[in-house]
């Protein structure tokens, strides 16, 4: 799904610094926050929201459709199911280096409840002058500039980077979709492609990929479906093999996940690959002319 | 974070899976010294890689003398780029068959997955590449963990009915170390059936997730250590992600994937990264360490900072890089783009302090210090 105006939202660890900060931004930006979560500070009020000791206790009081969470990562299991239960549609789930147990954990609490889960390790996703959730740079507009190209990213900075080469180029974004770094994640690249397939503000997509792991064959065998077009970066082509590249499922290991075989899986589907971000507009710009036409 | 054979080995052992009598060896005296105590023994280089007998790092010896003969020939090999500071001096074990078992962590299922083979002995893409089908897998619901059922189907039709109820209960054990471990990879290799039908696990491969550390933190401290340079093990001893490359041109940028995406911008252009560095997420408040790690490279003929701020604040970064930069005054040139959380005052500061204008497009500030670096290695 994608975040929309009037989605109710709910803000896990609202009172925490980093959940200040990005919550004031959110709200800002105009999304709907209706709520937030700490067990030591319920029944006080947050940026002029109510604050409660669980998800679940919110949903009694304050339905929300959306929570977000700035929870740091032994906490963040009980949290996500926390939110799970309480009947959350959608999870952003911000957090780095949750266990992968408990990443398991969260998915199976996801799937009992119809929870998507986007995450873990995202930046989370902006509907662009619409509805933001996560930690994304929404509100600067030399970075977002409301457009019909969509954007998913593995990673939040390069995300960032991307969103800001097409602005540069006057190509302006309908949503960007922040999947996340980790290597179990719950919304992976195939499935964003999906769901901004399915949306009517979206013309074209560009897939930001990375090294490790197999989102991106899994999205190039999504792609060749697709009647939108879509173009992709894929980072880490100078990467040494063995290594973690800070996130941890960017990694090539066994010859797997590697660089060439993904270039050559998503251009066998049709994708265009640029060989540097600066490159997208270039290789977007005639196939978005001809889908439009 | 891996383990060597001799740490992970007692982890089986304290879940209920039988492990040969060893004692660990660091110089031939004491590989002589435990062979009298053993008897009949196998030395085994401890390094956390595979591969160590195709190396020659694992040897038989039938007396103490030869074990000391086979210690001093292993101790000071290199496997796999390791070092071998110590070897593994265990008793020997009458195999009738040998089998793999290990449990993983699947990312296509999101939960763990059992994988069994009769065909032990080999790694897994061996026994793949020989018979894809010899590999049996099942996927594992974290809820309710390894059936009885599950291990009792993994093992039927490979002629192992003798030994099935022990087979079973040391696969049920080995998903509970497993769990307890907050392993991502737990793998006995070859799991053995002794001619007196007894199952001994004669080697282990554990590696720990490292997001789990801070629970793990009595099991961590056995970690097998990271082959680091002296660089990158300063920079992890701060709490940051640092890969030393061969290149000249210094990299800072924030986030993995867009530290990634300079190193490839900046070969794209000729260039070569002399770093990965990354200092987003919770990092971005330690821009100073970084930029005196990055510097601390004698191949850094330039540095490339390339700040595209979501969480991590553009503002608080450059403040940290420009505090660094004036207390160390290398006598490399920095080149700087900032864009997104902070920009405004981010570029304003770089402006004042340093005097220096960032560029606008990535590609613009790559090209400059990639040039940079090029005229200075042509000076040098």
């Amino acid at each position: 799904m994608i975040p929309r105006r009037n989605d109710r939202i709910l803000i896990q660890g609202i009172t925490g610094k980093q959940g200040t900060f990005w919550t004031k931004a959110m709200q800002d930006y105009g999304s709907k926050v209706i709520g937030g979560v700490n067990p030591s500070k319920a029944g006080s009020e947050h940026l002029g929201v109510p604050v409660f000791a669980s998800a679940r206790d919110a949903a009694k009081t304050a339905p929300f459709d959306v929570s977000c969470m700035f929870i740091p990562p032994m906490l963040a299991k009980a949290a996500a199911i926390d939110a799970c239960e309480a009947g959350a549609r959608l999870l952003v789930c911000l957090t780095e280096h949750i266990p992968s147990h408990d990443v398991m954990e969260i998915h199976v609490a996801a799937r009992a409840n119809g929870t998507r889960i986007v995450g873990p390790n995202t930046a989370g996703l902006v509907t662009i002058g619409e509805c933001f959730v996560g930690i994304m740079p929404a509100f600067n507009d030399r970075v977002f500039s409301n457009g019909r190209v969509g954007v998913i990213s593995r990673s939040g900075s390069l995300g960032t980077l991307v969103s800001l080469v097409l602005t540069q180029a006057g190509m302006g974004q309908s949503v960007f979709y922040g999947v996340g770094g980790d290597p179990m994640i719950g919304t992976n690249s195939a499935d964003a492609l999906r769901i901004l397939d399915a949306d009517p503000g979206t013309d074209a997509v560009v897939l930001c990929g990375e090294i490790g792991g197999s989102a991106e064959e899994e999205a190039a065998d999504y792609a060749r479906t697709m009647k939108k077009p879509v173009v992709a970066f894929i980072a880490g082509r100078q990467s040494p093999p063995g290594k973690k590249m800070g996130h941890a499922g960017a990694i090539v290991s066994g010859g797997k996940g590697d660089y060439a075989s993904k270039r050559a899986a998503l251009e066998k589907a049709g994708v265009a690959v640029a060989d540097t971000p600066s490159a997208l507009p270039r290789l977007l710009a005639p196939r978005l002319a001809s889908s439009a036409a | 974070m891996n383990f060597e054979e001799h740490a992970a080995k007692p982890l089986l052992a304290r879940h209920g899976i039988a492990v040969p009598v060893s004692r660990l060896a660091a110089t031939p005296d004491e590989a002589e010294a435990a062979a009298r105590e053993i008897g009949k023994c196998v030395v085994k280089a401890q390094v956390p890689t595979g591969k160590r007998g195709k190396a020659g790092g694992i040897k038989l010896a039938a007396t103490p003398a030869e074990s000391r003969a086979h210690a001093s020939a292993i101790l000071g090999m290199e496997i796999g780029g390791w070092p071998v500071h110590r070897v593994l001096v265990e008793a020997q074990t009458g195999i009738a068959r040998e089998l793999y078992a290990s449990i993983l962590n699947d990312s296509a299922s999101k939960g763990p997955m059992l994988l069994f083979s009769a065909m032990g002995g080999m790694d897994v893409e061996e026994v793949a590449e020989k018979d894809p089908h010899a590999m049996r897998r099942v996927a594992i619901a974290i809820a309710t963990g390894l059936t009885d059922e599950q291990a009792r189907n993994a093992i039927k039709g490979l002629g192992l009915d003798a030994v099935a109820g022990e087979l079973v209960r040391v696969l049920l054990a080995l998903y509970r170390a497993y769990r307890d471990l907050d392993a991502e990879l737990i793998e006995i290799n070859p799991l053995v059936v002794t001619t007196d039908n007894r199952i001994i696990a004669l080697d282990c491969k554990l590696t720990i997730d490292d997001g789990a550390v801070p629970r793990q933190a009595e099991i961590a401290a056995t970690a097998a250590p990271e082959k680091y340079t002296r660089l990158e093990a300063e920079a992890a001893a701060a709490g940051l992600k640092y890969i030393e490359l061969d290149g000249s041109v210094g990299i800072l940028a924030n986030g993995a994937g867009l530290t990634m995406t300079t190193m490839d911008v900046v070969a794209h252009f000729g260039g070569r990264p002399a770093n990965f560095l990354e200092i987003g997420g919770e990092a971005y408040t330690k821009a100073k360490t970084a930029l005196s790690i990055v510097l601390a490279n004698q191949n850094v003929k330039s540095v490339l900072v390339n700040f595209c701020g979501a969480f991590a604040r553009t503002d608080v970064m450059a403040e940290g890089v420009i505090n660094a930069w004036q207390e160390l005054s290398p006598d490399v040139p920095i080149f700087f783009t900032i864009h997104g959380t902070g920009e405004d005052q981010a570029v304003a500061l770089v402006r004042e302090r340093l005097g220096i204008e960032p560029y606008d497009l990535m590609d613009d500030a790559v090209k400059a210090a990639v040039a940079a670096a090029a005229d200075h290695e042509v000076r040098a």
